[in-house]
């Protein structure tokens, strides 16, 4: 695995296309790490010049700011702006649609203007171009529906380009009785990931896990790390951890390729 | 003696003339004060496309694009509303009537008007049939959203109100045409030939038999009783959530035009950020602009939200497709963002009653929306997911609400959740809200 750094390439007086942000549950959570792995995998396979952070990325405010801590948000975002703005950073690809929401859309206000894509967006171009190939493979057939994160889909409109990623591992994709725009939340955004939710009759995750298992599936594909956290309690909380896997699209691709 | 005659003579169109102006004039006084209330809201960020604003209003409001998302109440409400506002068209000819003391001015218009009066009482009977639909919605399969405890009292009398209301209007709007129809086929004075009754002329037969006397005095009771109810249902559109009516179009105007998932930055925290980051800048370069009070992070009150989240909260239909889109209302929480917007509308009308009872100036009544109408607990079980955003049909942001009031909480009164707490300290002090150092950031790339 290849992984330049921002400041590695700065120092020999080069710059990548993209910066890969990795995010803070990319960079610590063990199972969101799985995704970051399989993600640079593919941009190494696909030869994509970009490069991360590294220690120098901070989180970029999303859960302080939906906490409602404005300050911290704004330290936060100001702080990452800098760092990038030294850079000249004009490309960001993330596996995090928190982190996807705030740079692409709380960012500019605050100085930092970059073109930022989600991963599955980003991985639908190098489709496009040739760059990889997914000739389906183990996912031939099998079963796999999308859960809507609701950072990507509902409050940035990207609907598509997972779900096409999806369809051509040749896999059988079935939807949710609520999908797309009016999918249900995984429990996790809003900073709830970091608190026990408040009192009720039963938690959100477990829910939409409960809508995935009528559509009687073999993989539960996500986008996002937190709401991977999220439905991979929920399936174990079913006991179906056996025979169902909740994977990333990024994973679903990097197994295809088997990289 | 002419002045006697005269005022006899006129006494209908008098007595209408005064019953129009008394209508007219207090829901004006209403609408005055609608307009007060809304502006004690904070500056709202309207800029943007205008292009798109009245794209979006004649799409969302005009063309009912989100109500359809549920095909039966989204049909059924097509046809009230269109019926509505075309029936509307014959009360044009009901107020000219009323005031010269003609009768069906408009006849002249012939085929045309025959036409129009035809699918006037067609229209009508729809709006009948489908106000029939909403109420065995509400009152016999008795739907999830229209039983929730925010719809308990005034909110559930309102909605069959509303519905009772429409549907005595319609039923009246037939009479009246019925009995014309009788008088016209007698060929009584006054009542010359005109319109088309497809509908009424079924009603008709119930008319059988009576004298000229008694069906002139159905035919103008119905009359009176039709544009009075009207004139009734103006004035009670401030007092209901029938007040979408009208504010569904403004609404749907000034509604949010960015992605759903970009949450406003605080200009005042963005200055003083700045100053933190860097000791150089001059401290008086961002103050200059507003010197008024130093201002509040966040809202605890509706005079902290803004003028557009007060427009939303006169807005809301009460519909609850909001509620029943919200996972953590769809789990048992106690949040419903439909109560949200509800909250914020009974606050409001309580601080408008303050105003108006202490000469204009609110004075201090030792409440306030949060906690008092609105809990901790239900704005801390929003995931800000949107979904509410989404299912509004029109146009209403219940989020933005949340959010502003999460921000009273935790900048004014570090009032958050503990938990929360200890991510934002994690946050502050190792760049992720996890106890992780930074510096082992891309221990990653060493695993295998
Ligand atoms: C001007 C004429 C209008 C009339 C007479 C009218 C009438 C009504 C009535 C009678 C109801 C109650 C239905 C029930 O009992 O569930 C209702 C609900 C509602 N109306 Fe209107 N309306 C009008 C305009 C509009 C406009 C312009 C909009 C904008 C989209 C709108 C949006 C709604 C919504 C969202 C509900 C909630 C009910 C549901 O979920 O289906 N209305 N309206
Ligand atoms: S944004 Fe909050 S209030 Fe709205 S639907 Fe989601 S959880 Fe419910
Ligand atoms: S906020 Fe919108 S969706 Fe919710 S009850 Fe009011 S009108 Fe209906």
């Amino acid at each position: 695995m290849n992984v330049p750094t921002m400041a590695s390439l700065f120092a020999e007086g080069k710059q990548p296309e993209v910066l890969f942000w990795v995010g803070c549950a990319g960079s610590f959570d063990d199972r969101a790490k799985k995704i970051t792995k399989a993600f640079v995998k593919i941009l190494n396979q696909a030869k994509v010049s970009f490069a991360v952070l590294g220690t120098e990325e901070s989180c970029t405010g999303d859960p302080a700011k939906r906490a409602g801590n404005e300050f911290l948000f704004q330290m936060q975002a100001m702080t990452n702006i800098e760092v990038m703005n030294g850079y000249e950073v004009k490309k960001v690809v993330t596996t995090c649609p928190h982190c996807f929401n705030t740079l692409k859309n709380e960012y500019p206000g605050l100085g930092g203007n970059y073109e930022v894509v989600h991963h599955t967006t980003f991985l639908k171009q190098l489709l496009e171009e040739g760059k990889i190939s997914m000739e389906g493979g183990s996912y031939r057939g099998k079963r796999i529906t999308f859960h809507d994160p609701c950072y990507l889909g509902r409050a940035n409109g990207i609907f598509e380009a997972p779900r096409e990623l999806i369809q051509k591992l040749d896999a059988e994709l079935v939807e949710m009785k609520s999908c797309k725009k009016r999918g249900l939340c995984c429990g996790a955004g809003g900073a709830q990931m970091f608190k026990e939710p408040e009192e009720g009759k039963k938690d959100v995750n477990i829910e939409r896990t409960e809508q995935a298992l009528e559509t009687q599936p073999e993989i539960i594909a996500a986008a996002c790390p937190f709401c991977n956290t999220m439905m991979t309690d929920g399936v174990k909380n079913k006991e179906k951890e056996a025979s169902i896997k909740v994977l990333d699209v990024a994973e679903l691709i990097a197994d295809a390729e088997d990289l | 003696m002419y002045l006697i005659f005269f005022m006899i003579t006129y006494i209908p169109n008098i007595v209408f003339a005064i019953f129009l102006a008394l209508g007219i004039g207090y829901f004006t006084k209403n609408v005055k004060k609608l307009i007060r209330n809304i502006r004690l809201g904070k500056e709202a960020d309207v800029h943007g496309d205008k292009g798109q604003r009245w794209k979006n209003m004649s799409r969302i409001a005009l063309g009912q694009t989100k109500m359809v998302v549920r095909p039966i109440a989204g049909l059924m409400h097509i046809i009230v509303y269109l019926g509505f506002v075309i029936i509307n068209i014959e009360v044009l000819e009901i107020i000219i009537d009323g005031l010269l003391g003609t009768h069906r001015i408009f006849a002249f218009m012939g085929g045309f008007y025959d036409f129009l009066i035809g699918s006037f009482e067609i229209l009508a009977l729809l709006v009948i049939i489908a106000v029939v639909v909403f109420w065995i919605r509400r009152n016999m399969i008795k739907l999830q959203r229209f039983i929730k405890p925010e719809m308990q009292g005034w909110p559930k009398k309102d909605g069959n109100l509303i519905l009772y209301i429409e549907l005595v209007l319609m039923l009246l709007f037939l009479t009246m045409n019925a009995t014309d129809y009788q008088l016209q086929q007698m060929g009584a004075e006054h009542y010359s030939k005109a319109g088309s009754f497809p509908v009424s002329q079924f009603i008709a037969p119930l008319f059988d038999g009576m004298s000229q006397g008694t069906l002139i005095v159905v035919e103008r009771s119905a009359w009176w009783l039709h544009i009075l109810g009207i004139l009734f249902f103006l004035n009670y559109l401030y007092f209901s959530k029938h007040l979408h009516i009208l504010l569904a179009f403004p609404n749907t105007f000034y509604g949010k035009l960015k992605p759903n998932g970009q949450f406003s930055n605080v200009e005042a925290v963005t200055n003083e950020v700045k100053l933190m980051l860097d000791p150089s800048a001059d401290p008086f370069a961002a103050t200059t602009e507003d010197d008024e009070e130093p201002g509040k992070f966040g809202a605890s009150d509706v005079m902290d939200l803004n003028w557009v989240q007060l427009l939303n909260a006169y807005t809301c239909t009460e519909c609850g497709r909001c509620t029943s889109e919200c996972p953590a209302n769809q789990t048992g929480k106690k949040l419903s963002p439909r109560k949200i917007m509800m909250d914020t509308r009974d606050r409001l009308e309580e601080v408008g009653k303050n105003m108006d009872a202490n000469g204009g100036t609110f004075e201090p009544d030792g409440k306030q929306l949060l906690d008092d109408y609105i809990s901790r607990e239900e704005l801390w079980a929003c995931t800000t997911c949107n979904a509410c955003v989404e299912a509004c049909p029109v146009s209403i942001d219940p989020l933005s609400i949340i959010l502003e009031m999460r921000r009273f909480l935790v900048m004014e009164q570090s009032a958050a959740p503990s938990e929360l707490n200890n991510m934002m300290g994690n946050l502050e002090n190792n760049g992720a809200p996890w106890p992780f150092n930074q510096m082992d950031r891309l221990n990653w790339a060493q695993e295998a």
